[in-house]
């Protein structure tokens, strides 16, 4: 493993009943985009709180380059980019004067780190007259990206950045997460988006305030261990109902348009299951044999929570 | 240095791009002003009044010109019987009604004795009492101008009202709107301005950056000191040439006192910031728990002296209450600092507990 960035030990905290961490563990490498991946309320904006040193944790141990969250938070404060999950910018102040105001506190300039933010600022920069509050979701985020990184942080933290903006800018805020994360930079960040996994070098899948698991999105799909069935009929509803009535059936549930079907074992017998909903009465469009994508190892995981293995 | 400087900028664009703030900031110092001076004054100026005289003799005549040309009352109605008042009354115009005894100057002449019958409105009796007053002082000042003769011993109090000869409002609510109104920009604006990046979640980025608390603090407060000076500044003015509020004590001791009074005003804004974290609440605060007390507990409206105990104490603990008995001190009756000094540093331990608690309070996370 090269040099580590963040690193987490046991981290648990409580918000009075609910336990929003629960012995988090695990190692962000240098240079690394290391996604989050979980539902609203999984505990990634808690775990991003006590990263950036805004939260202090209830147990465990969390260090930023470093530095301990607790006992160095000053240092962290000044070396560390952060986004939070709602774009936190001052709608009264046009693009250009929130960038301005952000590099000031930070004892830079625009002039002085303008090449680090020029490719995602370029795009905003026409609009730089514009308020803040005036922008479309995508350009907010974006905004808030060039504010997060105007100091030239060695670490950014992003929490959520893609949640509430439309599908092209997602995209497009990837392609930038990639380019800045050539310039060596460690990125973590937090999405609800299945996805996004994809897109990360390695990803640690979270629920109710734990770790599932943390590998590459690579080894995660490649240690699904079930086969999978994608079926398609008309009355959705009443298909799933009816397959997990179908014998030898591990778990059932609707993606998208279709409904997944995972079974024990590699041999599928597809012909079989369709005769079975045939009898049902289902006009059976198609059933697919498919690969797993994280949302299944995802809805996997929750199913059998198992020893949490760090790669 | 610069990052401060940065800070300030920023603050300075939220209030001038909030044409609501400029308006609480210098609307309203303007229009208080212009309230208390016009509309919400207790003075009494042209009551209408009526006026019923059987005799209609020489006497009866001199003592109703001398009411009429005080300037206090004018007449609205003639009475021919007593039996009239009661629907003049109830009409709501006339105020006050003057009622002669049937041959009033031979009964004065004979016995040395008449009955004038003074009749208020008493539905607002503040205003009852004054006219009653007001008219039985000019009747018997007229009495003594008539005769000094024929009594041969009197004691005639000379009253003379030191500091405010004319009994003028103004002399009362400028302080007191002083205070009202630094206390309320002071306090109610800092707290909203620093709430307000809580709900935005600015203040999340303004803690995870190098910023130093005290820095994210005085940065905050420090455009409002500039604002809340200058309309300190603008009711004095307005204060001195419409109304004529007289200022004979000196004008810098008076200006540092008003500031020291905005930094304590501050200090409290930021400790009420530091409890809340929704401008809702921190206004909600501002409002019920500085304005009501400023309003009525701090003498401005409300004499102390005739409070209940319980509420005399409470009143100590109002800080408004200090600065203006030190600013009444010094524009009224011209004292320097050797009057006020007391008051002054009373002042001083406020502004020093509340910011005392405040940076002890102040969260450099977000619980």
């Amino acid at each position: 493993m090269p040099v580590t960035s963040v690193n987490v030990q046991h981290l648990t905290k409580r918000f009075g009943e609910t336990l929003a961490l629960d012995d988090i563990t695990f190692d962000a490498g240098k240079g690394e985009l290391f996604g989050f991946i979980g539902p609203d309320g999984a505990g990634k904006t808690t775990l991003f709180r006590i990263m950036t040193t805004l939260l202090l944790p209830d147990a465990g141990i969390c260090k930023v380059e470093g530095y301990d969250v607790v006992k160095d938070y000053r240092k962290i404060r000044s070396i560390c980019g952060y986004m939070p999950g709602k774009f936190s910018l001052y709608h009264d102040l046009t693009v250009e004067e929130n960038l301005n105001f952000f590099a000031t506190i930070f004892g830079t300039t625009i002039r002085e780190n303008y090449d680090l933010v020029k490719e995602i600022y370029q795009q905003i920069e026409p609009f730089k007259d514009r308020k803040a509050g005036k922008l479309s979701g995508g350009m907010k985020q974006k905004l808030a990206l060039s504010c997060a990184m105007i100091h030239k942080p060695e670490i950014l933290f992003l929490d959520e950045p893609t949640t509430g903006v439309d599908a092209v800018s997602r995209l497009e805020f990837w392609e930038m997460l990639k380019r800045l994360k050539r310039s060596g930079i460690t990125i973590l960040v937090s999405t609800p988006y299945m996805d996004e996994a994809g897109l990360c070098d390695r990803v640690a899948l979270m629920q109710n305030g734990r770790i599932m698991t943390i590998n590459t999105p690579r080894n995660i799909i490649r240690n699904y261990p079930l086969s999978l069935l994608s079926v398609k009929a008309g009355d959705i509803y009443r298909l799933l109902g009816d397959l997990r009535k179908y014998p030898d059936v591990h778990s059932v549930y609707p993606f998208g348009q279709s409904a997944h079907v995972a079974f024990h074992g590699p041999d599928i017998e597809k012909e079989s299951l369709e005769k079975f909903l045939n009898k049902k009465n289902h006009d059976v469009v198609e059933i697919m044999q498919v690969e797993a994508t994280i949302e299944d190892c995802f809805m996997e995981l929750m199913k059998t929570p198992g020893e949490v293995i760090n790669h | 240095m610069k990052r401060f400087r940065g800070f300030v900028i920023k603050e300075f664009y939220h209030i001038f791009r909030d044409y609501r703030t400029l308006l609480i900031l210098f609307g309203m110092p303007a229009v208080q002003l212009m309230l208390f001076g016009y509309v919400l004054t207790n003075e009494i100026k042209d009551a209408k009044i009526a006026i019923c005289d059987p005799s209609k003799d020489e006497v009866t005549r001199r003592i109703s010109d001398k009411i009429l040309s005080s300037g206090y009352f004018i007449l609205e109605q003639n009475l021919n019987t007593v039996a009239e008042v009661d629907p003049v009354f109830r009409k709501g115009v006339v105020k006050l009604a003057l009622i002669y005894e049937p041959g009033f100057a031979k009964k004065l002449e004979k016995t040395g004795k008449a009955n004038i019958q003074i009749i208020a409105d008493a539905s607002d009796p503040n205003t009852a009492n004054m006219l009653v007053n007001y008219a039985s002082g000019i009747i018997s000042n007229y009495l003594v101008t008539m005769n000094t003769e024929k009594v041969p011993l009197r004691i005639i109090p000379e009253v003379r009202m030191m500091y405010n000869a004319e009994l003028k409002g103004v002399y009362m609510f400028v302080p007191g709107l002083m205070a009202m109104l630094l206390m309320l920009i002071s306090a109610l604006m800092t707290s909203l301005s620093i709430t307000k990046e809580k709900e935005l979640g600015t203040m999340e980025l303004l803690l995870v950056s190098p910023l130093r608390p005290s820095q994210i603090i005085v940065g905050k407060v420090f455009p409002y000191v500039f604002l809340a000076f200058i309309d300190a500044v603008i009711i004095l003015v307005l204060g001195r040439f419409i109304f004529g509020m007289p200022i004979l004590g000196s004008i810098s001791l008076l200006l540092l006192e008003s500031f020291l009074f905005i930094c304590m005003a501050l200090s409290l804004g930021i400790l009420i910031s530091n409890i809340t974290s929704s401008q809702q609440v921190a206004m909600m605060i501002s409002l019920v728990a500085l304005m009501l007390p400023t309003i009525l507990l701090s003498g401005f409206i409300f004499p102390v002296e005739n409070m209940p105990v319980i509420m005399q104490v409470l009143c100590h603990a109002m800080p408004p209450k200090y600065y203006i008995t030190i600013i009444k001190s010094i524009m009224l009756q011209g004292n320097g600092i050797e009057y006020v000094w007391k008051e002054t540093i009373i002042l001083i331990g406020f502004t020093a507990v509340f910011l005392a608690i405040s940076i002890k309070k102040f969260k450099r996370r977000l619980t």
